[in-house]
């Protein structure tokens, strides 16, 4: 199965991330994550989801998604036409014999430490989901605590805009 | 300008008891475009100047401006505030039904005759839930309704408090869309989104929960509301390419079908639709959705497809080289073995949900719009590419139809028990009351026998559930028919099993003077059930005995539950009564009659596609396939 990555258009009301989710469970979608957020249109919300799916089973969910009354438009893109970041928080053992192995090993992946205690570190850092996990495997050996990942987010290279795009054929 | 008054309390004295069953202006006119242009709203438009008014009073003046006449309901608490300013329209006749899912089934038997859609408003929690039933029916059958549900005030929503149920929530699968509003001044624009997605693009329910506070809440109503829905472009009009590209196919193929569904009968594409198929020539399939939208006594027509279709339409299309699909939608109990269905055609798809092309069966050509636009741009493409390409002969392909419906045609046999069979009954109804009746079955061997041996000439005169297979619907949504076309007689032709589950409607008949006619073919059982218990499980009846037939202790009396009600009971147990039985029932128009035709048990729905099977497999009595002959 592959993975597709949706961004899905929706004006910003009640209970429509309800209706967006719930389509891709009644088929029984493995979410791979999720991230919603306003976009640059006041009323306007985006919403990103990476699935993995049969190419015709994903055509017949986004033909549901599309009959939703509050999606307004969906676009899958694709990793070469589009930027695609995930965004983590890692609170990793770290103490004095530690600490400076582990502020190195962010600072190879451009991570950054958000903060410090006497035994743990938390470092933030951003990227393509393939560059997070080779960040979380050099963290391992040193003891992950807890960790918060973000959903994708994902933006079509290039000039056009989809909430541009989505307005004028409305 | 504003038409006429603020609803004043000193209304309700003056206010003339509203007709029983009043008489339309005129006889609606069937079968006319009902398309809206996108952003309209429904009814008059009379312009309404800023009005300051309760929450409450602005759901019954926007139903009223949207043209609404009849309602059915139920009050309970959180809808109370609606059910004061209800009480002193004067334009809104509400029916007060005995359980709130008769309130949906007989909206939606509303709209299944009127083309209109039907509203039912009801209270919170369990007036709600009770709902939920009659939503998913339209939901599947695609029948435009409106549902207002009462709810517990904004406050309180979340807590728990009595009466309250996340009724968007439960619905939300189950609807074409729904809305909490929680605040009066969105009433008025909410109600009329609500009629413009119920009644465009693909029809469905549209649920409408107005919490308690917003029914209480000082607003100002004015009208029409500026309706804004930017995620919701129903497209009608067909690609013009794909169209010259399914009228090519048309020109070429040998074996053509055109199957039918329902969705031409929500279009009101009856015209069109035969227009196109006499251009055409080809065999027409109706599906138990479409029954009626292309008459039965046309020469073309070959029948009902399906489980329990008719041998010459489950074959025709199995052999088929071209499906001219129509507003149907590949449904499983049409296709069988998905795999094995109509292995040789290839497929134009023409339907006005995209969601529907290439879900089941992948279309060839698909062709997303009204069938009401599509079908009208396809004749004129097939003429011109007969003109170019010649017309193909398909007389080959007739007689091999010709003579399976010679051979196979659908009929039964008569039961060895000594009692009638339910087929003859059913029959017998369509033939004493003609093709101008209205027929609405519950869901059984009743509903199937109803489609098989009535014979429907025209749309909008077969109403039953059958996306859902809702037993139950056929009282109630007979009822709503009644209210909506008061001048037809409306037959419901209903199982003793589906009967009991909403038979309390009768009162709400009696009382308000809607005169239906219930058949209830009673063979003591869940018939459809005990027919796969006898077939599939070596007849171990397993809960299917419901002792109110023959030699059984009849609980209950339908005759005597008929006179409960105040109707009139009839009943018809031996062959010789039952054209007379019918005529009685027939003569009477002041009251709602029920008759109990007390019928075999033992009689089957043939033909029959055995689930899990190709089409091919199709029976014509248990054990008994026909011999194929394929011409090539």
């Amino acid at each position: 199965m592959a993975r597709h990555t949706l961004s899905v258009l929706v004006e910003d009301v009640p209970g429509v991330l309800t209706r967006v989710a719930s389509l891709f469970a009644r088929r029984a979608f493995n979410i791979n994550s999720l991230a919603v957020g306003p976009t640059e249109v006041a009323g306007m919300s985006r919403i990103t989801v990476v699935v993995e799916a049969e190419g015709d089973l994903l055509e017949q969910v986004t033909k549901q998604l599309n009959k939703l009354v509050n999606v307004l438009k969906i676009v899958e893109l694709t990793t070469e036409q589009s930027v695609q970041r995930d965004h983590v928080l890692i609170k990793v053992r770290a103490d004095a014999a530690t600490r400076l192995q582990v502020t190195q090993a962010a600072d190879l992946f451009r991570a950054s430490v958000v903060d410090v205690a006497i035994d743990s570190l938390i470092i933030e850092a951003t990227g393509t989901a393939e560059k997070l996990a080779a960040l979380l495997s050099v963290l391992e050996p040193f003891g992950v605590r807890e960790i918060v990942q973000s959903g994708t987010l994902a933006i079509g290279r290039g000039a056009k805009s989809m909430s541009d795009r989505a307005l004028r054929s409305a | 300008m504003s038409k006429g008054s603020p609803i004043s309390p000193a209304l309700l004295a003056a206010r003339p008891a509203p007709p029983a069953a009043p008489a339309r202006d005129a006889a609606p006119v069937r079968d006319t475009a009902q398309v809206a242009p996108a952003g309209a709203v429904r009814g008059p438009n009379t312009v309404v100047a800023p009005t300051p008014m309760l929450g409450s009073a602005a759901i019954v003046r926007s139903l009223e401006e949207l043209g609404v006449d009849d309602v059915f309901g139920l009050p309970g608490g959180a809808i109370l505030p609606t059910y004061d300013p209800l009480l002193a329209s004067t334009k809104l006749r509400h029916i007060l039904v005995r359980h709130e899912q008769g309130a949906g089934h007989a909206a939606q038997g509303y709209a299944m005759v009127t083309g209109r859609p039907g509203v039912c408003i009801v209270t919170s929690g369990p007036g709600a839930t009770n709902l939920v039933t009659a939503l998913a029916d339209a939901h599947m059958d695609s029948v435009p309704m409106v549902a207002i549900t009462g709810q517990v005030s904004s406050a309180f929503i979340g807590s728990d408090a009595f009466q309250e149920a996340d009724i968007v929530g439960i619905t939300m699968p189950i609807t074409k869309h729904s809305y909490l509003v929680t605040d009066a001044r969105d009433i008025p624009r909410v109600l009329a989104e609500a009629f413009h997605i119920a009644t465009t693009g693909r029809p469905g329910p549209v649920l409408v929960d107005i919490a308690k506070d917003a029914q209480q809440a000082h607003m100002s109503f004015s009208w029409p509301p500026k309706i804004e829905l930017p995620g919701y472009r129903p497209v009608l009009r067909g690609h013009a390419k794909q169209v010259r590209e399914a009228a090519r196919l048309i020109a070429e193929a040998q074996r053509p079908v055109l199957y039918v569904g329902g969705g031409c009968l929500k279009a009101h594409a009856s015209a069109e639709l035969l227009e196109l198929a006499e251009l055409v020539g080809a065999p027409v399939v109706t599906t138990l959705m479409a029954r009626g939208v292309f008459p039965d006594s046309h020469e073309q027509h070959v029948g009902m497809p399906g489980m329990h279709g008719s041998v010459s339409a489950v074959t025709a299309l199995q052999q088929s080289d071209l499906l001219i699909t129509l507003g149907a939608r590949f449904d499983d109990r049409v296709t069988g073995v998905l795999s094995s269905f109509a292995p040789h055609a290839k497929v134009i798809h023409a339907d006005i949900d995209p969601a529907e092309i290439s879900k089941n069966r992948l279309a060839d050509v698909p062709i997303v719009g009204s069938v009401k636009e599509i079908i009208p741009e396809l004749t004129g493409a097939v003429r011109s590419a007969f003109d170019t390409q010649g017309r193909p002969d398909i007389s080959a392909w007739w007689k091999t139809i010709s003579r399976l419906q010679a051979t196979y045609p659908v009929g039964f046999t008569q039961p060895e028990d000594g009692l009638s069979a339910p087929q003859q009954v059913i029959k017998r109804i369509g033939e004493l009351t003609g093709p101008e009746g209205v027929f609405v079955s519950g869901v059984g061997q009743h509903q199937m026998w109803a489609a098989q041996f009535i014979q429907y000439e025209r749309p909008h005169s077969w109403l039953n559930s059958g996306g859902l297979g809702t037993m139950g619907y056929s009282v109630p949504a007979a009822m709503g028919a009644k209210v909506g076309d008061p001048d037809r007689v409306v037959w419901a032709i209903d199982g003793d099993g589906c009967f009991q589950m909403t038979n309390q409607e009768l009162a709400t008949c009696v009382i308000n003077n809607i005169p239906i006619k219930v058949a209830v073919i009673n063979n003591s059982s869940l018939g459809m059930v005990r027919q796969w218990q006898t077939l599939f499980y070596e007849g171990r009846y397993s809960n299917t005995d419901l002792n109110t037939g023959h030699d059984t202790r009849r609980v209950p009396d339908f005759v005597k539950l008929a006179d409960a009600y105040g109707c009139v009971g009839l009943r018809c147990e031996r062959d010789e009564d039952i054209d007379a039985t019918i005529q009685q029932a027939l003569a009477i128009n002041d009251r709602p009659v029920v008759i109990d035709f007390v019928v075999s048990r033992d009689s089957m729905v043939w033909p029959m596609v055995p689930s899990g099977v190709s089409n091919d497999l199709i029976q014509i009595a248990r054990g008994m396939t026909p011999t194929w002959e394929e011409e090539d």
